[in-house]
C-alpha cells in the first residue's frame, strides 16, 4: 500500500528503464506499474466509452498501479489500486490500460 | 415538516458527491430527523429532502442526491444527479447552492467532480468531509491553496462527529448571503475522453500542489482485504455472512414476534369484552386485528434483515461483495452487481428492484430485475412458517439438523436456483449475443459503521413497512371479510355460514383450474387477495376458516389446516409460492422501473407459468407417493 500512495507525491519520477508495455488486464497478481496509455479498445463497450469510463475512475497516464487482488475462478475480476484509489474490474475491461512494470 | 419553516420561499441547498463520500451522513448530521423520504416524479429514484436552520437563521431546503463519478449520466440515478446540477430536474426549483461532498481520504476522483460541476457555473462550495480520517492518517491539506487553485469556497468536515458540521454551516450562510438566482445551466455538454482526462490530470495536479501524503498511510483496509478478498477465505467469508444473516432473521427476531403476536391478541381479545357478538366485532377481531397483526408481526424479521444489509454497506463490505460473487453471476447470466439488489429481495423485492438502478447497463439491470421477485422475499415467511409448522414433523435428521429448518431452505435454495435458472435463460434465448456489460467499481475503505446512519435507515424501512401494512393490507382484509361474511346464510341453514358466502362463489368458480394442483376452494380464494401482498393469503386463509370454524389464532389455523389439507396440497402450495407471481405493488414497481408495461405481464407470466407447472407437478408425485 505505501507504494501506491508514495507515488501521489510530486517527486516520483518515471522508471529510469523503459520495458515494453504491458496490457494490465494480463498482468499478474502483485504487479506494480505506471500507466502508459489508456486506448479505445473494441469489446463489451463502444471504444470512445470505454476508454472513458476508464479515465474517470482514474486511470489516467502516469497513474502509479497495483494489483491487488483477483478472484477465483480464471483469477477475474481483479481490484486495482490507482493512485490510492482501489478499483474492481475484469481483465476484459483492464486490457485498454497499457502499463509499464516499475521495481 | 413542513411547520417548522417560516413562511417565505426556503432557501435550497443540494449536496453532491461520488457514492460513499458521506452524504448521507452529512444530511442526517445537518437535518437531524426533519427528514422526508419519496421518489423523484417519474422515477423510483429515492428522494431525500431535510429541513435545517442556519447558524443565521435562515430556513434551509436539503437535497441529498444520488452519488455520482461525474456529470456524465448513465444509471436514473446519475440522471437526476445530473439534471439537478445543471437546474433542469423536473419539478424541482434549481437549488441556491450546491455543497460538493468529497471524501478528504480519497480526494483524487472528486477534485474532477468539482472541476466538472465548477464548469456549469452554478454556485457552489466544496466540502472536504471525513476530515477526521484524514487528520488521523497524518495527511496534512492545505485548504486554502486547495481553495485558491479550484476557485470555490472550501471547507473541512465530520459528518459523524457532534459539532463537525459547524464550519459548513457557516459558509452556507456566507455562500446564501451573497447575490444569487437559482438558475438552469445552459450550454453544457458532456466531455469526451479527452476532455475528462483533461480534467483529471488538472484534478492531479491540484491534488499534488495542496495535499500531502502521510509516510506511513493506514493499511486496515489493505489487511483486512488480504482476507475478506482472498479468492478462497473470502467467498467463504461471505457464505459464512450469509448463513449468519439467516440465522439472525430467524432466531433475534423471535422474541419481539413472540411480543407483537401476545399484544394483538390480547387486543382481540379485549375488544370482545367491548363489543357485543356480532358482524361488527367479528369484522374487527377476524378482519382487522387478526389481518393487519398477522402481518405485522413481521416487522422485526425485516429490521433484523436490513440491519444486516445497512451495517455491511455501511462498513464498505457491499462492493466486495459484489467483487467476489462477480463470476459466479456472470456464469447464470447476471452482472456482479446485482447480488446486492438480489440479497436485498430477500428482505422485498421492491426495495432489491429499486435497488437495481446502480446497474448501469439495461440489460443486466432488465435481468436482475426479472428475476428480483424469485429470491424469497420475507412475505412468503408467512406462508412457508404456517405451512411447514402444520404438515412437517417436527423432528431433527442427522441428529443435528431440524427436518422442518431444512425444508425451510430447501425452499429458499429453489428461489435462489430458480432465480440463476430463469436469467441462464433470459441471455441465452433473449439478450442472445449481446456482450457482456463491464464490471467496475469502487472498493471504498472500510469505516466502522455509524449508529445514527444505521437506525435513521432502519427507522425509514420500517416506517414504510407499517404503512403498507396500514393501507394495502388493511384494506385486502377488509375486502376479504366482506367477501366472506355476504351474504348471510338463509333461515335454516344447514352448511357453515361461509358456503353462501360471495368468496365461497369466487373460490368453487376457481376450482376447475386450481383443482389439478391440489388446491381447494378455500385457498383458490386467498389466493386473489395474496395478490395485494403474499402475506395476506394467510390472514385470508385465517379468516376464511375463522369464520367457518369460529376459530382464529394462527396455531389453530395451523391445526385446522392439518386436518382439512392432505400433504400432498400442502406441499403444492409451498412449491406454489416459491414462484407465484404476487404482490401487486412488486409489478407496480417492475412496470415503473422498466418503463414497460409489456416486461411486466411478462414476468407476471413466467412466473405464474412455473408456479402452475411447480405445483401441478408436485401436487401430481405427491400423489402418485400416496399422500394425497
Ligand atoms: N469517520 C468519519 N466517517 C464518515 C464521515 N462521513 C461519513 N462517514 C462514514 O462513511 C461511510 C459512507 O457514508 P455515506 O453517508 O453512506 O456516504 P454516501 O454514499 O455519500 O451517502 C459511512 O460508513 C459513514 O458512517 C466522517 O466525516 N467521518
Ligand atoms: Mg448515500
Amino acid at each position: 500500500m505505501s507504494a501506491s500512495t508514495d507515488c501521489l507525491r510530486p517527486t516520483a519520477a518515471p522508471t529510469t528503464e523503459p520495458t515494453s508495455p504491458t496490457a494490465l488486464g494480463a498482468a499478474p497478481l502483485g504487479f506494480r506499474g505506471r500507466i502508459r496509455a489508456v486506448n479505445p479498445i473494441a469489446g463489451s463497450l463502444p471504444p470512445e466509452e470505454l476508454e472513458r469510463r476508464l479515465v474517470e475512475l482514474g486511470f489516467v497516464e502516469g497513474a502509479m498501479v497495483e494489483l491487488l487482488h483477483q478472484g477465483l475462478f480464471g483469477a477475474d475480476p481483479i481490484a486495482v489500486r490507482v493512485d490510492g484509489v482501489t478499483i474492481a474490474l475484469r481483465r476484459r475491461e483492464a486490457a485498454a490500460v497499457l502499463v509499464e512494470a516499475a521495481d | 415538516m413542513n411547520e417548522m419553516l417560516p413562511l417565505g420561499r426556503d432557501l435550497r441547498v443540494a449536496l453532491v458527491g461520488r457514492p460513499n463520500c458521506g452524504k448521507t451522513a452529512l444530511f442526517n448530521a445537518l437535518t437531524g430527523s426533519r427528514q422526508k423520504v419519496a421518489n423523484y416524479p417519474g422515477v423510483t429514484v429515492e428522494r431525500k429532502e431535510g429541513a435545517l436552520a442556519t447558524p443565521a437563521g435562515r430556513a434551509v431546503k436539503l437535497l441529498d442526491l444520488p452519488g455520482t463519478y461525474s456529470l456524465r449520466a448513465r444509471s436514473p440515478d446519475e440522471v437526476v444527479t445530473r439534471d439537478a446540477v445543471l437546474g433542469r430536474l423536473a419539478g424541482e426549483v434549481p437549488p441556491d447552492l450546491f455543497v460538493c461532498v468529497g471524501d478528504a481520504t480519497n480526494l483524487r476522483l472528486c477534485l474532477r467532480l468539482v472541476l466538472e460541476i465548477k464548469r456549469t457555473g452554478q454556485p457552489m462550495v466544496f466540502a472536504l468531509n471525513m476530515f477526521d480520517i484524514a487528520r488521523h492518517r497524518g495527511m496534512s491539506i492545505d485548504v486554502e491553496r486547495l481553495e485558491a487553485e479550484l476557485g470555490v469556497p472550501v471547507v473541512t468536515s465530520v459528518a459523524v462527529r457532534r459539532g463537525g458540521t459547524a464550519a459548513l454551516l457557516d459558509k452556507i450562510d456566507e455562500a446564501l448571503a451573497a447575490p444569487h438566482s437559482p438558475h438552469v445551466a445552459e450550454g453544457w455538454s458532456e466531455p469526451d475522453a479527452a476532455g475528462v482526462r483533461r480534467l483529471q490530470k488538472e484534478a492531479d495536479r491540484i491534488l499534488r500542489a495542496s495535499v500531502q501524503h502521510p509516510e506511513a498511510p493506514d493499511t486496515v483496509t489493505a489487511r483486512l482485504d488480504k482476507v475478506l478478498l482472498h479468492p478462497v477465505a473470502g467467498l467463504a467469508i461471505l457464505l459464512a455472512v450469509l448463513f449468519l444473516m439467516f440465522q439472525a432473521v430467524f432466531t433475534w427476531a423471535a422474541p419481539a414476534m413472540e411480543l407483537i403476536k401476545a399484544g394483538f391478541d390480547a387486543l382481540g381479545l379485549w375488544v370482545g369484552t367491548l363489543l357485543p357478538d356480532g358482524l361488527l366485532l367479528s369484522f374487527i377481531q377476524n378482519g382487522l386485528i387478526a389481518g393487519v397483526g398477522s402481518v405485522l408481526v413481521f416487522l422485526p424479521q425485516i429490521l433484523v434483515l436490513f440491519l444486516f444489509i445497512l451495517l455491511l454497506e455501511d462498513f464498505g463490505y457491499m462492493s466486495r461483495a459484489a467483487f467476489l460473487m462477480d463470476k459466479i453471476m456472470g456464469g447464470a447470466g447476471l452482472h456482479g452487481r446485482a447480488f446486492i439488489p438480489l440479497l436485498s429481495s430477500f428482505a422485498c423485492a421492491i426495495p432489491g428492484i429499486m435497488s437495481t438502478r446502480v446497474i448501469d447497463s439495461r440489460r443486466d439491470r432488465l435481468a436482475t430485475i426479472l428475476v428480483a421477485p424469485l429470491m424469497t422475499c420475507s412475505a412468503r415467511i408467512p406462508v412457508y412458517t404456517l405451512i411447514i409448522g402444520a404438515f412437517i414433523p417436527d423432528r431433527t435428521v442427522g441428529g443435528l439438523f431440524s427436518l422442518q429448518g431444512l425444508v425451510m431452505f430447501g425452499l429458499y435454495a429453489a428461489g435462489i436456483a430458480s432465480a440463476l435458472g430463469v436469467s441462464f435463460l433470459l441471455k441465452k434465448f433473449l439478450f442472445q449475443g449481446a456482450p457482456p456489460e463491464p464490471f467496475m467499481l469502487e472498493l471504498p475503505d472500510y469505516k466502522r459503521p455509524d449508529a445514527r446512519n444505521v437506525l435513521m435507515g432502519l427507522y425509514q424501512r420500517g416506517v414504510i413497512f407499517v404503512k403498507r401494512a396500514g393501507t394495502t393490507i388493511l384494506a385486502m382484509m377488509c375486502v376479504i371479510w366482506v367477501l366472506a361474511s355476504v351474504p348471510r346464510p338463509p333461515e335454516g341453514a344447514t352448511e357453515p355460514a361461509i358456503e353462501y358466502s360471495l368468496a365461497a362463489a369466487i373460490g368453487h368458480a376457481m376450482e376447475p383450474v386450481i383443482k389439478p394442483i391440489g388446491f381447494n376452494w378455500q385457498i383458490g380464494v386467498a389466493l386473489i387477495p395474496g395478490m395485494a401482498a403474499r402475506e395476506v393469503a394467510v390472514a385470508s386463509l385465517g379468516t376464511v376458516y375463522a369464520i367457518e370454524n369460529a376459530e382464529e389464532a394462527p396455531e389453530t389455523l395451523g391445526a385446522a389446516l392439518a386436518g382439512k389439507w392432505s400433504l400432498a396440497t400442502a406441499l403444492a402450495l409451498l412449491a406454489w409460492y416459491v414462484f407465484a407471481p404476487q404482490c401487486a405493488s412488486t409489478l407496480v414497481v417492475v412496470r415503473k422501473e422498466t418503463g414497460s408495461l409489456a416486461w411486466m405481464w411478462f414476468l407476471f407470466g413466467y412466473m405464474l407459468a412455473l408456479a402452475y407447472a411447480a405445483a401441478f407437478a408436485t401436487y401430481q408425485l405427491a400423489v402418485l407417493a400416496g399422500l394425497g
